[in-house]
C-alpha cells in the first residue's frame, strides 16, 4: 500500500491544481480521497489515527492547501502523531504515499544506520547530533535500546551494557512505605477538626468560617534490606548493592542495607556516600566475605540477635536478595525467616532466578522460607529492580 | 510588522516570531500557524528547556495581546483554574447593607431579598482565574504550563473546555470566549497524556537545535554576548548533549543562562578554569557535575 504509485502521484498532482483561495478552498474529489487513504495507511501502520483525527488532518490540508509538500507533511504530522516515538513510521508513510526525495526520514535503505544509533547509546564516544530527523530517530532509538536494557539479565550484560545499566540507577525513584500514625495535621479532606473550626469562628467574631479538617499522619516505615554477596549471587551482587544504595540516599533515615555471606556485615554508613561508585567501594572495604559460601541461616540468626529484636526489624519491612542457596541445614534458615517475619511488617525475598523462564522453587532454603515470606518476586533486570521498589512502596497496608 | 499580517502564512509567522527574538523552524512555525486557523490548541512535548513556554510568550508579544499562564501542578482543581466567589467581600457586603438597614430602620425599605441576593452573586465579587479570564478577555494567549504534572480529572476538565471554548457559572449564566484564545499545552513527559486531550490538539515535539541553529537563538536573544563566546558555549553544550550520558542534557535554557553568566562576569573566551567555575548554569545534577568536568577539560584543550 505505501509503494510508490504513479497514479497515486497523479492524482496528487491532480489535487494541487486546486483554485489559491486557500483560506476557503475544499479539497477536490481525488485530493480527499489520497489524504484520506494516507490517514488510513498510518492507522494501518499503528498510529492512533482517530476519525477526528483524519477530520483534523484534511481540515489541516485545506488550509495549508496543496501547492507545498512540507507544509502537507508537517500539516500531518501535527494532526496524526501523538508522541516523538510516532515520528518515523509517519515519515516511512508519508514518503512511500507521496513519493520523492526524502525529506525528514530514514529510508529503508538506512536502516542499518538504525543500529548504529543505538549502538552509539552504550558507547560515549560514538556522538549523535539530536537535531532535526536524526534528532527523532534518536528518541525513538534511545527508547528502544533503554527499553531492552530495562528487561535484560544484568548478570549477562556486556561491560558496555553494564556501564549504561549503571546510569539507569539514577533514575529509579523509590518510595518509603508509610504508616499512618497516631497524631493529626490540618488538611484539606478529612474528618472534621471541631477545635480548630470553632476557635477560627471566635477569632471571626462569630462570622462562619471555613470547616477546618484534620487527618492522621502518615510516616515512613522502616526499610531493611539483606543483601547476599555469596558465590552464587556474585553476579548480581554489584547491581543489588547499586539498588540497595539509591533506595539509601531516597530514605537515609529509614534504610538500613546488610550483606549476608558467611557473616553478617552492616554496610548502611558505606552506601551512605552520595556517589554511587564510591559507595559501592567502600562497602566493598567493609565486607569481608565477598563471593564466599552461604549461611543464610546463622547471618540471619546473628541479624534478628542483634539487630531485628531490639527495635530495626520491627514494624519494617524487610527485603532478602537471595538465590536462597544454602550451605548449612535449611532448617535454621527458615525458623531465622519466620523469626523476623513474626516482628516485620512484611518481608520480601527477591530471587534473581524467579524472573528465569521454567523456574520452580526447587532449593532446599527457598522450599524452607516460602512459608514465611509475603512477596517473592523476581531480581534479575532493571525492571524487576523497579518492581521490587513498587512492592516496598506498596507495603503499606494491613498485612494480608 | 502588522500584528495582524503576522498568521498570513506559516513563513510570515516565523518572521514575525523572530521580531520577537523567538526563532521558530518550519514545523514549528506550520503546526503554530494552523492551530490559529483552525482554532485548536496547539501541545508541545519536547525535553525541558527547548522553548516551549517561550514560543506561548512570543506568540502574546507579537499579536500585542495578553498572556495568561496556568501552572499546572499535583493537586489543581478546577477552582483553582477557572473561577472562585469572593467569599469575604460577599460577607462584608451583607454587613453594609445590614448597616444601611439599620440606619434606616424609621425609613424606606432597601428592597426585596430577591435584589440582595443577585447583587451578592454580582461580577464584581467573581474571581476570575487563568480560564475563565482567557474566556472573557479573549483575543489572548493561554498558555497551560506543564499539563503532565496535573492529575487526570484535571485532564478532563481541560478537555471539556477547550471543547466548547465556554464556562457555565451556575449564579450567572454561561460566560462564552468571543473569539477562541490561543492556547499553547506544554509537557514534559513526565507522564503519558490520555489521547482525549491529544485528538483534540496539534501535537509537535520541540527537538534540541543543532549547532547552527542554537548559535542563532543565542545572537537573537543575547546580542550583548560576544560572538565567539557564544559560539564556543554552543558548542560546548552540543557536544555535552551528544557525548555524555548524563541525566539531564542541557537544554537550550541553560546555554542562554551559561552565555549570559559568562558575559555578565567579563568574560569573552571559554577556558577550564571560566568553564569549570560557572558550568553550574548548565548542568543541575551532582551525578552530572564530575562528568562535564572531566569532558570540559577534553573539549575546551584540544
Amino acid at each position: 500500500m505505501s509503494a510508490t504509485d504513479p497514479g497515486t502521484a497523479d492524482r496528487a498532482t491532480a489535487g494541487q491544481t486546486t483554485p489559491d483561495t486557500a483560506a476557503t478552498s475544499t479539497l477536490t474529489w481525488d485530493a480527499g480521497q489520497t489524504l484520506g487513504g494516507f490517514a488510513r495507511a498510518c492507522r494501518a501502520a499503528g498510529l492512533s489515527v482517530t476519525a477526528d483525527r483524519e477530520r483534523g488532518f484534511l481540515r489541516a490540508c485545506a488550509e495549508v492547501g496543496l501547492r507545498s509538500r512540507e507544509a502537507v507533511y508537517w500539516a500531518g504530522r501535527a494532526t496524526l502523531t501523538a508522541s516523538p516515538a510516532d515520528v518515523a513510521p509517519y515519515d516511512r508513510i508519508f514518503n512511500g504515499w507521496f513519493g520523492g526525495q526524502p525529506m525528514h526520514a530514514v529510508t529503508p535503505q538506512e536502516t542499518p544506520r538504525t543500529s548504529t544509533v543505538q549502538a552509539s547509546l552504550e558507547d560515549p564516544g560514538e556522538g549523535v547530533g539530536p537535531d532535526g530527523p536524526d534528532g527523532e530517530e534518536l528518541v525513538k532509538a534511545a527508547a528502544s535500546a533503554q527499553e531492552v536494557l530495562r528487561h535484560r539479565d544484568v548478570a549477562g550484560l556486556s561491560p558496555k551494557d553494564r556501564a549504561a545499566l549503571r546510569r539507569q540507577f539514577a533514575l529509579l525513584k523509590p518510595r518509603p512505605p508509610s504508616r499512618r500514625g497516631r497524631r493529626h495535621t490540618p488538611s484539606h479532606r478529612g474528618a472534621v477538626d471541631g477545635h480548630a473550626t470553632v476557635r477560627a469562628l471566635l477569632r471571626q467574631m462569630g462570622e462562619p468560617s471555613r470547616i477546618r479538617r484534620r487527618r492522621r499522619v502518615h510516616r515512613p516505615r522502616r526499610v531493611v534490606l539483606l543483601v547476599d554477596v555469596s558465590g552464587s549471587m556474585s553476579a548480581y551482587a554489584d547491581a543489588l548493592l547499586r539498588l540497595a544504595h539509591t533506595m539509601v540516599q531516597a530514605g537515609p533515615r529509614t534504610t538500613e542495607v546488610f550483606t549476608v555471606g558467611t557473616r553478617l556485615t552492616h554496610v548502611t554508613r558505606a552506601l551512605g556516600e552520595r556517589d554511587p561508585d564510591r559507595a559501592l567501594l567502600a562497602a566493598g572495604e567493609v565486607v569481608p566475605d565477598w563471593s564466599g559460601g552461604t549461611r543464610l541461616g546463622e547471618s540471619l540468626a546473628v541479624f534478628v540477635r542483634r539487630w531485628g529484636r531490639r527495635g530495626m526489624a520491627r514494624g519494617a519491612v524487610v527485603v532478602v536478595f537471595s538465590d536462597g542457596w544454602e550451605r548449612t541445614a535449611p532448617e535454621l534458615l527458615g525458623e531465622q525467616l519466620r523469626a523476623v517475619r513474626s516482628l516485620a511488617h512484611r518481608v520480601v525475598w527477591v530471587n534473581p532466578h524467579r524472573g528465569k523462564e521454567g523456574y520452580a522453587p526447587v532449593q532446599a532454603g527457598i522450599v524452607a522460607v516460602l512459608p514465611h515470606v509475603d512477596e517473592f518476586i523476581a531480581g534479575h533486570s532493571l525492571a524487576a529492580f523497579e518492581e521490587v521498589l513498587s512492592v516496598v512502596a506498596g507495603a503499606a497496608g494491613v498485612r494480608a | 510588522m502588522e500584528p495582524s499580517a503576522a498568521f498570513d502564512s506559516p513563513q510570515a509567522l516565523a518572521d514575525a516570531l523572530t521580531g520577537t527574538a523567538y526563532l521558530a523552524d518550519e514545523g514549528l512555525a506550520t503546526v503554530t500557524w494552523l492551530a490559529h486557523r483552525l482554532e485548536r490548541p496547539l501541545l508541545l512535548e519536547g525535553e525541558p528547556g527547548t522553548g516551549k513556554t517561550a514560543l506561548a510568550e512570543a506568540l502574546a508579544q507579537l499579536q500585542g495581546v495578553p498572556l495568561i499562564r496556568l501552572q499546572c501542578y499535583e493537586g489543581i482543581e478546577a477552582s483553582q483554574a477557572l473561577y472562585d466567589w469572593d467569599f469575604p467581600r460577599q460577607i462584608l457586603h451583607l454587613r453594609a447593607v445590614e448597616t444601611a438597614a439599620a440606619a434606616n430602620r424609621d425609613g424606606h425599605s432597601v428592597g426585596s431579598s430577591e435584589d440582595l441576593e443577585a447583587e451578592l452573586f454580582d461580577e464584581r465579587f467573581l474571581q476570575a482565574r487563568p480560564v475563565l479570564r482567557a474566556l472573557q478577555e479573549a483575543p489572548c494567549v493561554l498558555l497551560v504550563d506543564e499539563v503532565d504534572r496535573a492529575d487526570d480529572e484535571f485532564e478532563a476538565f481541560l478537555l471539556e473546555v477547550l471543547s466548547t471554548w465556554a464556562v457555565t457559572i451556575p449564579e450567572l449564566g454561561t460566560v462564552r470566549a468571543r473569539t477562541p484564545p490561543l492556547v499553547v499545552l506544554t509537557s514534559n513527559r513526565t507522564r503519558e497524556l490520555h489521547d482525549a486531550l491529544k485528538r483534540r490538539c496539534l501535537y509537535h515535539w520541540i527537538e534540541h537545535p543543532g549547532l547552527e541553529r542554537e548559535l542563532a537563538i543565542v545572537r537573537a536573544r543575547l546580542p550583548e554576548v560576544a560572538e565567539t563566546l557564544a559560539r564556543e558555549v554552543v558548542e560546548v553544550v552540543q557536544q555535552l548533549r551528544a557525548d555524555e550520558g548524563m541525566v539531564k542534557p542541557p537544554g537550550v535554557a541553560e546555554t542562554l543562562d551559561w552565555a549570559r553568566a559568562l558575559a555578565a562576569l567579563g568574560h569573552s573566551r571559554l577556558d577550564p578554569e571560566v568553564a569549570a567555575a560557572t558550568m553550574g548554569a548548565a548542568v543541575k545534577y551532582r551525578e552530572d557535575a564530575e562528568r562535564v568536568r572531566v569532558a570540559l577539560d577534553r573539549i575546551l584543550t584540544r
